[in-house]
């Protein structure tokens, strides 16, 4: 069992999320960056879908009352065990009573907190992922106890590990798809929007980030509609919304761009004033 | 008959199909139709398919190689998709307390209106509304068939907090918050039962191509139902409409 002596900004379990419930208006949900997740889990030789923490921003303080083997991957958060430094992307054990916590957010914005087996907390829907009115509890607290599997000591095998290459977390261009109403704007507001650098806004959340910049919008709105994680929406204002994993299932504002799976991850790693730049895909 | 439909790539594992942009149930058939036929074909790399007013959205397990492969089978299996049996239809009641304390909006609507409030709940309440599909959040319904004279813009500033079960009006839409959650729409009422229960197999009753209807109750007869649903013994009455 873990348990959380202090809560970060958001901590929330996740894992690859709630896939084929969205016919009843359940959004897909589950880790913002696929990466980095399934990095800390394939340290540890977990199954890609066994369920991490994943801390927004700075990281909850965890006390573990019984031996394991942890992985830390995404942001780097300055982790520390009982007070020492830690590396991302390395398995490290755990003996009962140890404490992790962290400190300044150094990149990223997102990290992941994984365990030998996955945290083992309520399944709904076929997913582990906190979301309310959906999971019990929409996200960690103090004072939070998760179960997670024993040990077994033949069972791990370590993996030498790769660093994620920089640009994961630093990049400015988000490859993208053209959206289906993208072709309704005039060609002077693609190249616009094809040029221009946007700023993410403080509005940005699990379930979509906002751009700062505002533009010209001569679009009507559609029909609802369906859209997924990754859907770039053009709001009457004129503002940019890009759907993240908590997206809602439908939306009836024109959908500019499709964002390619891997800049979902990318930009799940963007904080507060980071640039992008929407590079459209042949 | 066949509609015109576009047929798009929309991310690297999905691909949108649209029927032409109405609201409308010959549409709603359709879309429902090629979505059932789609799922009887049991192709092994579609993952989920979903679908709203005149879209769906098919999604797959893996990158999509050879889009315009990927395509032909989707036009050829629309051209096939005549036949596939359609799911029976049920009429659902859904009772409403359109008291004052819940009906926030129903002054403001009566009077743009110049409706009186029992006039607005009638209006609203012996209307029979369609299904067309669930959507915004987990267990909300998209109804058509408001009556024209109860078309109301949704509030410039949403609610931060609208209650669980608030019905309301936006646009020329109607529907019910099956959460608390912010809201934008006109509420005129609140319904006691549970729109979304994650725990059972169907977590929400009414399925596109079904019906609704409001029932308006009084105070007592809502709090005996909210005990009666957080108890287990309500049961929602619904009748097949056609088959």
């Amino acid at each position: 069992m873990v348990e959380v002596l202090k809560s970060g900004l958001l901590d929330t379990v996740q894992d690859i999320g709630r896939n084929g419930f969205q016919q009843f208006g359940v959004p897909i949900s589950g880790v913002m960056d696929h990466v980095s997740a399934e990095r800390a889990n394939r340290i540890l030789g977990n199954h890609r879908d066994a369920a991490v923490i994943e801390c927004t921003a700075s990281g909850p303080k965890l006390l573990f009352h019984q031996d394991t083997v942890i992985c830390i991957s995404g942001a780097f958060m300055s982790p520390k065990l009982n007070g020492y430094d830690l590396e991302n992307d390395k398995a490290i054990s755990i003996a009962n009573g140890d404490v992790l916590s962290f400190g300044a957010l150094i990149y990223g914005f997102r990290a992941y907190v994984a365990v030998y087996g996955g945290f083992q907390t309520e399944i709904v829907m076929k997913s582990r992922s906190m979301y309310a009115n959906i999971t019990s509890q929409s996200r960690l607290l103090k004072g939070d106890c998760i179960p997670i599997l024993d040990k077994e000591e033949t069972a791990f095998s370590s993996f030498s590990s790769l660093k994620l290459k920089n640009d994961h977390f630093d990049s400015i261009p988000l490859s993208v798809y053209k959206g289906p109403e993208f072709n309704g704007l005039s060609v002077e507001h693609q190249r616009l929007l094809c040029h221009q650098e946007f700023t993410v806004s403080r509005d940005s959340n699990r379930m979509a980030y906002q751009l700062n910049e505002r533009v010209e919008n001569a679009l009507e709105s559609i029909i609802t509609s369906l859209v997924l994680p990754g859907t770039v929406q053009l709001t009457p204002a004129g503002k940019l919304l890009i759907l993240m994993r908590d997206a809602q299932t439908t939306g009836g504002y024109p959908r500019v761009f499709q964002l390619s799976e891997s800049s979902i991850n990318c930009l799940s790693q963007k904080a507060i004033g980071a640039k992008v730049k929407f590079v459209c895909r042949k | 008959m066949n509609f015109k439909l576009s047929y798009k790539q929309f991310s690297e594992r999905s691909i949108l199909v649209e029927w032409p942009p109405v609201i409308d149930e010959n549409v709603l058939h359709d879309v429902t139709c090629f979505k059932n036929h789609l799922l009887n074909c049991d192709i092994e790399s579609i993952v989920y398919i979903n679908i709203a007013y005149n879209s769906i959205l098919i999604i797959y397990k893996l990158t999509i190689d050879k889009i315009n492969d990927e395509i032909l089978r989707l036009k050829s299996a629309y051209l096939s998709r005549l036949g596939t049996p359609k799911p029976l239809a049920r009429l659902w009641k859904i009772p409403v307390c359109y008291d004052a304390e819940f009906a926030l909006d129903l002054k403001l609507i009566s009077e743009e209106k110049r409706l009186s409030k029992l006039e607005v709940i009638a209006l609203h309440s012996e209307a029979i509304y369609t299904v067309y599909f669930v959507g915004f959040l987990p267990g909300f319904l998209y109804l058509g068939g408001l009556d024209k004279r109860l078309n109301f813009p949704r509030k410039s500033r949403p609610r931060p907090q609208v209650k669980k079960g608030a019905v309301g009006i936006g646009g020329f839409q109607t529907g019910i918050y099956p959460n608390a959650s912010p809201g934008g729409w006109n509420i005129i009422g609140n319904s006691p039962l549970d729109f979304f229960n994650p725990t059972i197999h169907e977590p929400c009753f009414a399925r596109p191509g079904d019906k609704v209807k409001f029932v308006p109750i009084d105070r007592y007869l809502y709090d005996d139902l909210i005990i009666q649903v957080k108890t287990g013994v309500f049961q929602i009455e619904s009748k097949i409409i056609d088959g």
